[in-house]
């Protein structure tokens, strides 16, 4: 029984992961894109995959990666997303410099690119946060909260930065994708019940 | 003898006439006066992306199927512009923004209309967009970035009202 539940749980991921990237993959607008745009969309659809990932880690809810060992994948991932945000970043800046420059000073005439930014400049911070963790000494409590604070930034902004998108992406896989990014964060919040650090007194 | 008594006829047209009175002082307020005319364009954020100055005028942009229309008038009077040069670039099925054959430029009619035909525009960097200018030095320059309500049209318009400068 666990063995099929094991099952089911990958199939069901893999399906989630694989489709999004295969159909943008397979998108009409890359026939008259550069390798350089497609890539840099690519990369951003990657990263909205390992996004999803990491709440799953992170709850040790994968089979065959319980807490210590999810944990540990999780870092990994999250290095990961850090490297696909700053191709997607980089790719789209060889693209269209004045846009990219537009976006990142929040004076884009379109509204997906703040969300975007700020979905960047969180992630770089949540990564920098955990990376710095040992060095600044960060007492846990602090680290939890200030982790888990940018985490949700970055999943908010980074689910509303691709819904408004009209991009390589399909709309039904797009929305699929950023509904589970959506409650498996939340579902992760409610079990590791971050939230009672805010509750409880300094110890 | 005329009778003093007002008819109904009378009464119906001096009410008619107190409410356009009314109405038209009504919209004196509410409606600038005429002298004050057409306020001008400003330029749109991110219009002036990938603009490369000087593009040629062209009988059409790359193979065509697409058409970019518009119109030019001055500001405050609401002239058309005849022999305006407006400049227009897009990413397409034929080139990204920045490729110098993904822009061209056409001149205004009598009527201050312009239409360029060009290649159908793509979603790029998120929505299905075009870019015009207005760079010469008769008027202040104006840059415009319409969004298509859906990447299938076939055509897209932007209108100029332009500042002398």
């Amino acid at each position: 029984m666990a063995s099929t539940r094991a099952v089911l749980i990958w199939g069901a991921l893999a399906v989630a992961v694989i489709v999004p990237v295969a159909i943008a993959a397979h998108s009409p607008l890359l026939a008259w894109r550069s390798p350089v745009y497609i890539a840099a969309g690519l990369a951003g659809v990657v990263a909205m995959t390992l996004v999803l990932f990491q709440p799953l880690l992170v709850g040790g809810y994968l089979p065959g990666l319980p807490r210590p060992r999810g944990r540990r994948l999780h870092r990994w991932v999250g290095a990961a997303l850090v490297t696909a945000v700053a191709l997607h970043v980089a790719g789209l800046w060889l693209t269209s410099p004045p846009d990219v420059i537009d976006a990142l000073l929040f004076v884009s005439p379109t509204p997906f690119s703040a969300w975007g930014v700020i979905a960047m400049w969180t992630v770089f911070a949540a990564a920098s946060l955990a990376a710095l963790r040992r060095r600044l000494r960060l007492r846990p409590r602090v680290w939890r909260l200030g982790h888990t604070a940018l985490v949700m930034v970055v999943v908010l902004g980074s689910v509303v930065h691709a819904l408004l998108i009209e991009g390589t992406m399909g709309t039904v896989s797009k929305v699929v994708l950023c509904a589970l990014i959506l409650a498996v964060t939340v579902k992760v919040l409610l079990d590791l019940r971050t939230w009672a650090l805010l509750a409880r007194s300094w110890r | 003898m005329t009778r003093e008594h007002a008819t109904r006829r009378a009464f119906l047209a001096t009410g008619a006439a107190a409410v356009a009175t009314l109405a038209t002082a009504a919209s004196g307020l509410l409606v600038p006066a005429r002298a004050q005319g057409l306020a001008p364009t400003p330029s749109m954020r991110g219009g002036a992306n990938n603009y490369l100055p000087g593009a040629p005028i062209v009988e059409r942009i790359g193979g065509g199927g697409f058409w970019m229309t518009g119109s030019v008038r001055r500001a405050g009077d609401g002239a058309p512009l005849q022999g305006v040069r407006i400049q227009i670039w897009a990413h397409t099925t034929e080139g990204h923004e920045r490729d110098p054959h993904s822009h061209g430029a056409t001149l205004t009619d009598a009527q201050g209309r312009f239409r360029l035909e060009m290649p159908q525009i793509v979603p790029a960097f998120g929505q299905p967009h075009g870019h015009l200018a207005y760079d010469d030095a008769a008027f202040e320059t104006v840059f415009l970035r319409p969004v298509m309500p859906s990447s299938r049209d076939t055509s897209l318009s932007a209108d100029f009202v332009l500042q002398p400068a």
